[in-house]
């Protein structure tokens, strides 16, 4: 239970996924703009992280392994979170129109979301056992809500703050970006993992 | 023709001004030279993908060409992976999962939707190169500035004198951000110039 915990932690602040690992940069650049929108990307994109790490694992260690066919794995990989958000889609507009429709593009974005793929890619790395690999996931997911939420509230008050014109748009938002991975690494004593 | 080329080193510099391939960018210029060996496999999966899907372009239905892109990149990702592996081991451990995450760079799906899925074969491959180079570059420039900063040298040449500190951020994520956010910011202000000098 304690490795379960610590797993956890480690995905969603001391190793935080956008701030320390660089994945899932576009739509923390791109989307970031308000706060309720990126609350709603960061929840589908939890999910998907949770559910992507769950299949993948599965395959990895099942299908892949046993048949020798690892050398398929960035294809397999692919394919499994291009068709679970797919899916996923599909899904919540069947279930939940209202939901669906407050989503919108994001939902599709979510596959080219490097987070994913490295997420799972991670998992094979570090040799994680199922239950670590599903709680990683998670983990993963919280990291990137609180990352997007926390620079979606930043950037809501920059429009009234001067900035120099050639860092207006991306380059503010990276220089911000660089200023809470400071304020993350505060965190990196907690445990180490 | 060449300016199929030519736009993707400065005008619609992949990182400068699409602000497209962020991770990449970010997690592996601590050193020029995994900023170069980087730049180079991107550039190798963005230029045979464009050749291979302008190529077949006629052949794929509108609604699974995302899917059937993804799939191709993917491919040549394994490739470059494995050649890595092969060659420069070093290099393919100290870039880790990024090489395999090359899958996910928006930069080259985008150019495939773009560009390769509806221009010919000798443009479309121009292009890609153009983006591939234009990636580089800006790759090479970041990872300088973090090396010089954060190690005092440039390819592994000491560049800085014995009294030097090693600033210790520019080589941990923060400084990343920060070193592109005013790279990004410098970039803006040449091309501002240079557009008024023109016109």
């Amino acid at each position: 239970m304690k490795e379960l915990i610590l797993v956890f932690i480690a995905a969603s602040i001391t190793n935080n996924f956008v701030l320390t690992y660089f994945l899932g940069i576009c739509p923390f650049i791109g989307v970031s703009g308000k706060i309720d929108s990126s609350i709603g990307l960061g929840i589908a994109t939890t999910f998907v992280m949770t559910m992507a790490a769950t299949v993948t694992w599965l395959i990895y260690y099942y299908i892949l392994v046993p048949f020798n066919l690892v050398f398929l794995q960035y294809v397999t990989f692919i394919i499994v979170i291009a068709s679970f958000v797919q899916f996923v889609e599909m899904v919540i507009r069947k279930v939940s129109p209202p939901l669906y429709k407050a989503l919108g593009i994001f939902l599709p974005l979510i596959t080219t979301n490097c987070a994913i793929l490295g997420l799972t890619l991670f998992m094979v790395l570090r040799n994680y056992s199922f239950l670590e690999a599903v709680v990683f996931g998670l983990g993963a997911g919280v990291g990137f809500t609180l990352a997007l939420v926390i620079m979606a509230g930043i950037r809501e008050d920059l429009v009234f703050a001067e900035v120099p014109e050639p860092l207006q748009g991306a380059g503010i938002t990276l220089i911000i970006a660089g200023m809470l991975a400071m304020a993350f690494m505060g965190f990196g004593g907690i445990i180490s993992g | 023709m060449i300016k199929d080329f030519a736009k993707g080193l400065w005008k619609e510099n992949p990182v400068f001004v699409q602000v497209l391939g962020m991770c990449p960018t970010l997690a592996v210029t601590t050193k020029a030279l995994f900023g170069l060996s980087m730049g180079l496999a991107t550039t190798f999966v963005v230029v045979s993908s464009g050749l291979v899907i302008s190529s077949i372009r006629r052949f794929v239905p509108d609604q699974v060409r995302i899917p059937m892109f993804t799939v191709i990149i993917a491919t040549f990702v394994t490739a470059a992976d494995y050649f890595l592996k092969a060659n420069f081991f070093q290099i393919s451990k100290a870039l880790g999962p990024y090489v395999p995450l090359i899958v996910v760079n928006c930069l080259i799906l985008g150019r495939a939707e773009a560009f390769a899925s509806k221009h010919g074969v000798a443009r479309s491959g121009l292009d890609a190169l153009g983006m591939g180079v234009g990636f580089t570059c800006a790759l090479v420039v970041l990872g300088a500035c973090r090396e010089i900063l954060g190690a005092g040298t440039v390819f592994g040449a000491r560049i800085m004198g014995e009294g030097f500190t090693n600033w210790i951020i520019m080589v941990l994520p923060a400084g990343a951000f920060i070193t592109l956010g005013l790279l990004v910011g410098g970039f803006n202000i040449i091309d501002k110039k240079v557009s008024k000098k023109k016109g």
